[in-house]
C-alpha cells in the first residue's frame, strides 16, 4: 500500500511536469498549427542553467529565476529569428527546421558545459524526507516539486479558463481563422503563449534537474512523451492536455513497477525478464494508438472545450 | 534536362566510388558510400509516401529494423540462404506495414506522423526487449547472405555494386509507379483526396498499397544494412533514426524522384565530413538545416532548373 503511494505520488510527478510541457506547446499548434521539436531544448537548457547558477550561487531562488528566464529568452529569440517565418509552411518544412535547432541546442550545450552532463545538487533545506502519513515516507523535494507544478498548473489552467486573456488564447487553440476575424492579433497572440509555453518548459527543466540526469538530449525523451500527451488529450486544448498528462505520467509510472510483478508471478522468469521491460515502455504507445484509433482527435478535442 | 545529367552524373560518380577506393588505398570509402546507398534507398522508401501520398511517417526505422532482423535471426541458427532471408524480410515488412498501415492511414497531418512514432516505438521496444538477439547492444552477423555461387556478398565491391544496382532499380520502380495508374490516383489523393473519393477511387485501399510498398522497400535497405556492417541492433529502430530518414526527402526535395537520394547523400556526407574536423559537427549542421528550410523550400534538388515540372 505504501508502496503503491509512493508510486502514485511519483506518476503524479510526471505528470505535472508533462502538463507543463505539454501547455505551450499544443496551444501553439492548436492556434498556429506549428510544431515544434525544439520544445525540448527549452527544457534542456533551463535544467543547465539552473545546476550552474545554483552551483556559483547556492541560491535556489535565484536558479530557479535563471532557468525560467533562460528558457524564456531562448524561446522568444527563435521564435522571433526563425520561427515565426515558418508559420505558414507546412508541418514538415517545421518538423525539419526545428528538428535541426534541436540538434544546434544539443551540441551547443556540449560545446558549453562538456560532454559528460552535470551534477544538479538538491538544496540542503529540501534534501530531507518527509512522513506525509504513517508509514509513507517521501523525499521532501519530489514533494515540493509536485506541488510547484500542482500550484501552477492550476493556477495556468484557471488562467486560461477563467480570464479575458485565456478566452482569447482558447478561442486562438480552437478556431484561429474566426478569431482572427474578431480582431484578435494572432500572430501576436502566438508570440506571447510561444514565450510563456517555453518559460513553463524551463520550469519543468529547472525541477528535473536534481532529479534526472542533467546532460545534453535530456530534452528528446520528454518531448517525445510530450508529444503523445497532446495527442492524447486532443491538439490545442488544455483540458486535454490536463487530462492526458496525469493519464500518462501514473500508468506510465505505475506500468513500470506493477507490469514486471504481474508478468513476472504469470510467466517462467526468462520469459518475464525479456517481456517486462519491452512491455512496460511500450504501454503508452498502446493507449495513445487505442486512443488514436477510436478517438481519432484526442479525450478531449479542442472545439468542444 | 540539368537534372537529367546531374542525376546520371551521381550514379555515375557512385559507381566510380569502389575504383577510386582502390587508387586512393581508400578501402573505407566502400563502407561509407555503401552506408550512404541504403540510406538513399530508406529516404526513398519514405518518400514513397511523403513526396507522392503526403503521409510523413515518423516510424519507418521500423521496417529498417526488420530487414535487418530478418538477415540476423536466420544467421544465428545457422541459415545464411538469402534466398531464405530476403523473401522473409521483405514478407515481414509486408505484413507488417499492412498491420501497422490499415490503422494509420486512416489519419493525416500531424495524427498520422503520431500514430506512426508510436508504432515505431512499439516495434523497437520489442527489438530492444530481443536480448537473445542482443537487443540495444546488438550482435553481430557470422556471416552475409549468401546466394549459392551466383553472387558472393563477403566480397565488399560485390556488396556495393549490389546496393548500387537495388538503389537504381528502386528509382526506375518509382519512376514506372509515379507514371502508372497507381501512381496517379495516389498523387491524386495528395492534391485532393475529397474529390478522389467523389470520382469514386476507394482512397483508403490506395493509401494502403502505397504504405505497404514503401514499407516493402524500406525493408530491403534494412537487408543491406545488415550485410554491409555485419551487426544488427536495436538502435537501427529508435525514433531519431525514423526522424533522419524523414529529413532526407525533405533536405533533397520531395516533390522529385532523385531528390531523397541528393539529401541522403549531402546529409551522410555531410556528417562524414564535418566529423573530421570537430566533434560538433551537429552544431553546423543544425542551423544549415534551418536555413534549408527558410531559403530552399523544394530542397537542394530543386536549386537545378527543371524542363519539365515534377519530373526526375
Amino acid at each position: 500500500m505504501t508502496q503503491f503511494a509512493t508510486q502514485l505520488l511519483n506518476g503524479l510527478q510526471l505528470g505535472v511536469a508533462l502538463f507543463l510541457m505539454s501547455a505551450g506547446l499544443t496551444l501553439v499548434l492548436g492556434i498556429m498549427n506549428f510544431v515544434n521539436l525544439a520544445h525540448g531544448s527549452f527544457f534542456m537548457i533551463a535544467a543547465y542553467v539552473a545546476a550552474t547558477t545554483y552551483k556559483y550561487t547556492q541560491s535556489f531562488i535565484l536558479s530557479g529565476v535563471a532557468a525560467v528566464a533562460s528558457a524564456f529568452a531562448v524561446g522568444i529569440a527563435v521564435e522571433t529569428i526563425c520561427l515565426r517565418k515558418l508559420y505558414d509552411r507546412d508541418h514538415l518544412a517545421q518538423v525539419l527546421a526545428t528538428f535541426g535547432l534541436t540538434l544546434f541546442f544539443n551540441e551547443a550545450v556540449r560545446i558549453i558545459w562538456g560532454p559528460a552532463g552535470i551534477f544538479a545538487a538538491v538544496p540542503p533545506f529540501l534534501s530531507g524526507h518527509l512522513e506525509i502519513v504513517p508509514g509513507l515516507v517521501y523525499p521532501t523535494y519530489r514533494l515540493v516539486v509536485l506541488a510547484v507544478g500542482a500550484v501552477t498548473g492550476i493556477g495556468l489552467y484557471g488562467v486560461i479558463a477563467k480570464t479575458r486573456a485565456g478566452m482569447i488564447v482558447r478561442a486562438g487553440g480552437s478556431d484561429p481563422m474566426m478569431t482572427a476575424a474578431m480582431g484578435i492579433n494572432v500572430r501576436t497572440l502566438s508570440a506571447a503563449v510561444f514565450g510563456a509555453g517555453a518559460a513553463l518548459a524551463g520550469l519543468a527543466g529547472f525541477m528535473a534537474a536534481p532529479i534526472v540526469a542533467v546532460e545534453s538530449g535530456m530534452g528528446d525523451p520528454i518531448l517525445i512523451l510530450t508529444l503523445v500527451v497532446i495527442v492524447i488529450g486532443g491538439i490545442g486544448s488544455v483540458r486535454g492536455a490536463v487530462l492526458a498528462s496525469l493519464v500518462v505520467g501514473v500508468v506510465d509510472t505505475l506500468g513500470r513497477i506493477y507490469i514486471p510483478i504481474a508478468i513476472g508471478s504469470a510467466l517462467p522468469r526468462a520469459v518475464s525478464d525479456a517481456l517486462s521491460p519491452a512491455l512496460t515502455s511500450m504501454l503508452i504507445y498502446l493507449i495513445m494508438t487505442a486512443i488514436l484509433i477510436f478517438k481519432p482527435r484526442g479525450l478531449l478535442p479542442a472545439s468542444t472545450g | 534536362m540539368y537534372r537529367k545529367i546531374a542525376a546520371v552524373l551521381i550514379i555515375v560518380g557512385f559507381a566510380a566510388v569502389p575504383v577510386a577506393a582502390k587508387i586512393f588505398g581508400q578501402p573505407h570509402y566502400l563502407t561509407l558510400f555503401g552506408r550512404i546507398l541504403v540510406y538513399c534507398i530508406c529516404a526513398l522508401s519514405v518518400n514513397l509516401l511523403l513526396g507522392s501520398a503526403g503521409l510523413a511517417s515518423f516510424g519507418h526505422a521500423m521496417f529498417l529494423g526488420i530487414g535487418a532482423y530478418a538477415v540476423g535471426i536466420p544467421a544465428y541458427y545457422g541459415i545464411e540462404s538469402g534466398f531464405v532471408q530476403w523473401p522473409l524480410g521483405i514478407g515481414a515488412a509486408a505484413l507488417a506495414g499492412l498491420a501497422v498501415g490499415a490503422i494509420s492511414v486512416r489519419l493525416t497531418g500531424l495524427y498520422f506522423i503520431m500514430i506512426t512514432l508510436a508504432f515505431g516505438q512499439l516495434f523497437y521496444f520489442v527489438a530492444s526487449g530481443l536480448t537473445l538477439y542482443g537487443g540495444d547492444d546488438g550482435m553481430t552477423i557470422e556471416a552475409r547472405s549468401s546466394f549459392g555461387g551466383y553472387l558472393n556478398l563477403g566480397n565488399q565491391t560485390a556488396l556495393y555494386y549490389l546496393i548500387l544496382i537495388i538503389m537504381v532499380l528502386c528509382l526506375v520502380v518509382l519512376h514506372r509507379l509515379s507514371n502508372s495508374r497507381l501512381g496517379m490516383v495516389i498523387a491524386g489523393i495528395r492534391s485532393n483526396e475529397s474529390r478522389m473519393q467523389a470520382l469514386g477511387f476507394p482512397t483508403y485501399r490506395y493509401k494502403l498499397i502505397a504504405f505497404v510498398l514503401s514499407a516493402m522497400m524500406c525493408s530491403i535497405s534494412g537487408l543491406l544494412l545488415a550485410n554491409l556492417t555485419d551487426f544488427v541492433t536495436a538502435q537501427y529502430m529508435t525514433w531519431q533514426r525514423s526522424g533522419e530518414i524523414l529529413v532526407m526527402p525533405i533536405i533533397g526535395g520531395m516533390a522529385s524522384l532523385f531528390g531523397p537520394v541528393v539529401g541522403a547523400t549531402a546529409l551522410l556526407l555531410f556528417e562524414e565530413i564535418f566529423s573530421q574536423y570537430t566533434d560538433h559537427w551537429a552544431v553546423i549542421l543544425g542551423p544549415v538545416l534551418v536555413l534549408i528550410v527558410l531559403y530552399l523550400p523544394r530542397g537542394l534538388w530543386g536549386l537545378l532548373p527543371d524542363a519539365k515540372k515534377a519530373s526526375l
